[in-house]
């Protein structure tokens, strides 16, 4: 395997509010590898954006993050935010999921753009403008000279989403973080940027990490998922392997309650009861309390991401370690 | 066959918006564009579309919750647009409707058995203290919500139980027609998958009509029975389920499909997308002739110059498209 261009150690995000202290991530190991598209997936609350608000050094005030965050071998974490600077937007950078509110109003496009290229790559206006225009065009923009002179909301949602990506993609970062980038767009104009990523993927070699609910996302574009639940991972694996054969009972359930376009179904299986409050865990596996196979001993003993077969992991005492099949 | 309940004939719902600069003159909306169909006692028809089609403004316009600016809407074969608005209010009994956000869509400083009551205060205001309670503790037993949660206030719940209240609300008088607006697109998967399920109950249940508008074609696999497609206020296809699904006509039809993303990696690398190009056109400025045609990959001269009419290309199969009517449907 080659070297990881990202790795997280025991990454954990923490919320000081007024009712405590809240684990909104808990001990996340992850890797990337250059090229990747990784998938986070996990409903709200799972702690699946608040784990890479943290690696850009972006989390709210009330929040702090401890453990490592490696991108190349510099820990993202341990950086005052000046350094953190040199970093973002030139070898990391990311793309929200409101394209409205992650644009500045009063600036016009050209201007968002081009900003990026004079602080890291020392450009001149006219170079970055140049470069801009270019990168425009690359993401699929119509008419990128007159958009150029516009302001945010001259543009639709998809354009702007469109401009999002551009800005992001300009260094040219190793890796590119996206917060649910087509939640807010509709399907015709979702299944054009989704289109545009995987592209772009191609020709830039970026590594992208795709946070998102929608499994029929996921399936499109991840080469390897991670399931979220509670601030938990509780399973990672390739794709194909996930859909196929999902290993945690979380998994398996949100699969089953998951509408599907492609086939006839006469009802949901949906899972009984809502995620617990991060506030209040139980001490056992947080999904415990929806889940259809628990026994007494998932309620006393919270279990541990375990390799359950090649490239997966599973944090279930009931899928068995290593090579054998699940319960 | 079952009894038609509602028949709809060639509404149409125009807003009149500001214009350009502030002394430029207020511009013609038309979110509503002549639409027309019936419906059947126990039926469920989904209307689906893209944002600013005008799918919420038609199930608005229905009942007349925005006043339409033409057309009929017959309800049990009497016209409803002439009734005055007292008249109006008594029909609104048997036509309730759930809406999308379920948290604002209750007053948070009612409590939930206020909130769930309100419908019977209205409609049936000879009712006890003492039925009126009982009726409410039934219906929030029937969409799962336990009964010592009647002095609670929507803030104290989820998404999920909010849009449980929601639907109590709107089943509590024993409607005919509910017209859900969007009901779980604010909720998670999982949430999603219950009240779902929940609404399919009610429909066994009571024979519930629905009318059931989103935005997501797989939620509308599991709950229609017949389809509406919706592009530009216009509806360019109508058909059964599981005609739409086997045989879409309708080239924006079979690029909604496409497009939707399928929970499957191999289906979703094998599957051909139509990808549209562009935008959809404002409504403030529609296209001549078809509405799509700017985003079509069909589109011909023709398609410029002449609105297209719904028309039937087998039994309760309805197109607008001219050119797929005549050739039959093709990829570009």
């Amino acid at each position: 395997m080659t070297e990881n261009i990202f790795k997280s150690e025991n990454l954990t995000v923490r919320f000081d509010t007024p009712d405590g202290e809240v684990q909104a991530v808990s001990g996340l190991n992850l890797t990337i590898a250059p090229g990747e598209t990784v998938a986070i997936v996990g409903e709200s609350g799972s702690g699946k954006s608040q784990t890479f608000l943290s690696v850009m050094g972006l989390l709210a005030k009330n929040g702090k993050a401890s453990g490592k965050a490696i991108l190349e071998g510099r820990d993202l974490l341990t950086m005052r935010p000046r350094e953190l600077d040199v970093y973002r937007g030139r070898d990391i950078s990311m793309v929200f999921q409101d394209p409205m509110t992650g644009l500045n109003p009063s600036l016009k496009i050209s201007r968002q753009l081009t900003e990026t290229l004079e602080v890291h790559q020392g450009c001149t206006r006219q170079e970055a403008d140049a470069k801009a225009l270019a990168m425009l065009e690359a993401v699929g923009i119509p008419d990128p000279k007159s958009r150029f002179r516009m302001y945010p909301h001259e543009l639709s949602g998809g354009m702007r989403q469109r401009v999002m990506i551009a800005m992001a993609l300009l260094c040219e970062p190793k890796l590119l973080i996206a917060d649910e980038p087509t939640t807010a767009l509709d399907v015709t104009i979702q299944a054009q940027i989704l289109e545009l990523f995987a592209q772009l993927k191609d020709r830039f070699n970026t590594a992208l990490v795709l946070i998102t609910h929608d499994l029929g996302v996921v399936a499109g574009l991840a080469d390897r998922v991670f399931v979220m639940y509670a601030g938990r991972v509780v399973e990672e694996a390739p794709v194909d392997d996930l859909f196929e054969d999902p290993k945690h009972p979380y998994t398996k359930a949100l699969l089953a309650s998951t509408p599907r376009i492609d086939t006839d179904l006469e009802s949901l299986e949906p899972i009984p009861g809502r995620p617990p409050n991060l506030q209040r865990l139980p001490k056992g596996c947080a999904f415990a309390a929806r889940c259809a196979f628990a026994e007494a001993q998932c309620r006393e003993i919270k279990p541990a991401l375990n390799p359950v077969a090649d490239r997966r992991t599973c944090a279930c005492l009931l899928v068995p370690t290593e090579e054998r099949a699940s319960a | 066959m079952s009894k038609m309940l509602l028949d709809v004939q060639d509404i149409r719902t125009e807003f009149w918006v500001s214009g350009n600069g502030l002394f430029q003159p207020k511009r013609k909306l038309c979110a509503v564009d002549d639409v027309s169909f019936s419906l059947r006692e126990g039926e469920t028809l989904g209307v689906v579309g893209e944002s600013g089609c005008g799918k919420s403004t038609l199930g608005r316009s229905l009942l007349r919750l925005i006043e339409p600016t033409a057309g009929k809407v017959v309800w049990q074969g009497k016209d409803i647009a002439g009734l005055s608005p007292e008249e109006m209010r008594q029909k609104r009994r048997d036509m309730q409707m759930i809406f999308q956000d379920p948290i604002a869509s209750l007053d948070p400083r009612m409590t939930i058995g206020d909130i769930i009551a309100e419908p019977l205060t209205v409609f049936e205001a000879g009712l006890s203290k003492v039925e009126r309670r009982g009726r409410v503790l039934d219906v929030m037993d029937t969409v799962g919500l336990s009964g010592d949660m009647l002095n609670r206030y929507p803030h104290e719940f989820s998404g999920g139980q909010a849009q449980r209240i929601g639907i109590a609300r709107a089943i509590i008088t024993r409607p005919k027609l509910v017209v859900c607006d969007e009901p779980v697109s604010a909720l998670d998967v999982s949430i999603q998958a219950q009240i779902i399920n929940l609404l399919q109950e009610l429909k066994r249940k009571f024979g519930l009509t629905m009318i059931f508008i989103s935005h997501d074609l797989s939620i509308m696999r599991l709950i229609s029975d017949r389809i509406m497609v919706l592009y530009l206020g216009r509806v360019v296809e109508l058909a059964d389920k599981a005609d739409l699904f086997a045989d879409p006509k309708h080239p924006y039809t079979r690029a909604l499909l496409s497009a939707a993303p399928v929970p499957d990696p191999k289906t979703a690398r094998a599957r051909q997308r139509i990808v549209l190009r562009g935008d959809p056109p404002s409504p403030l400025n529609p296209p001549s002739g078809c509405a799509f045609r700017t985003r079509c990959p069909l589109a011909e001269a023709r398609c410029a110059t002449r609105e297209q009419e719904l028309t039937p290309v087998s039994e309760g199969h309805e197109i607008a498209c001219e050119v797929v009517a005549e050739t039959g449907p093709r990829l570009a």
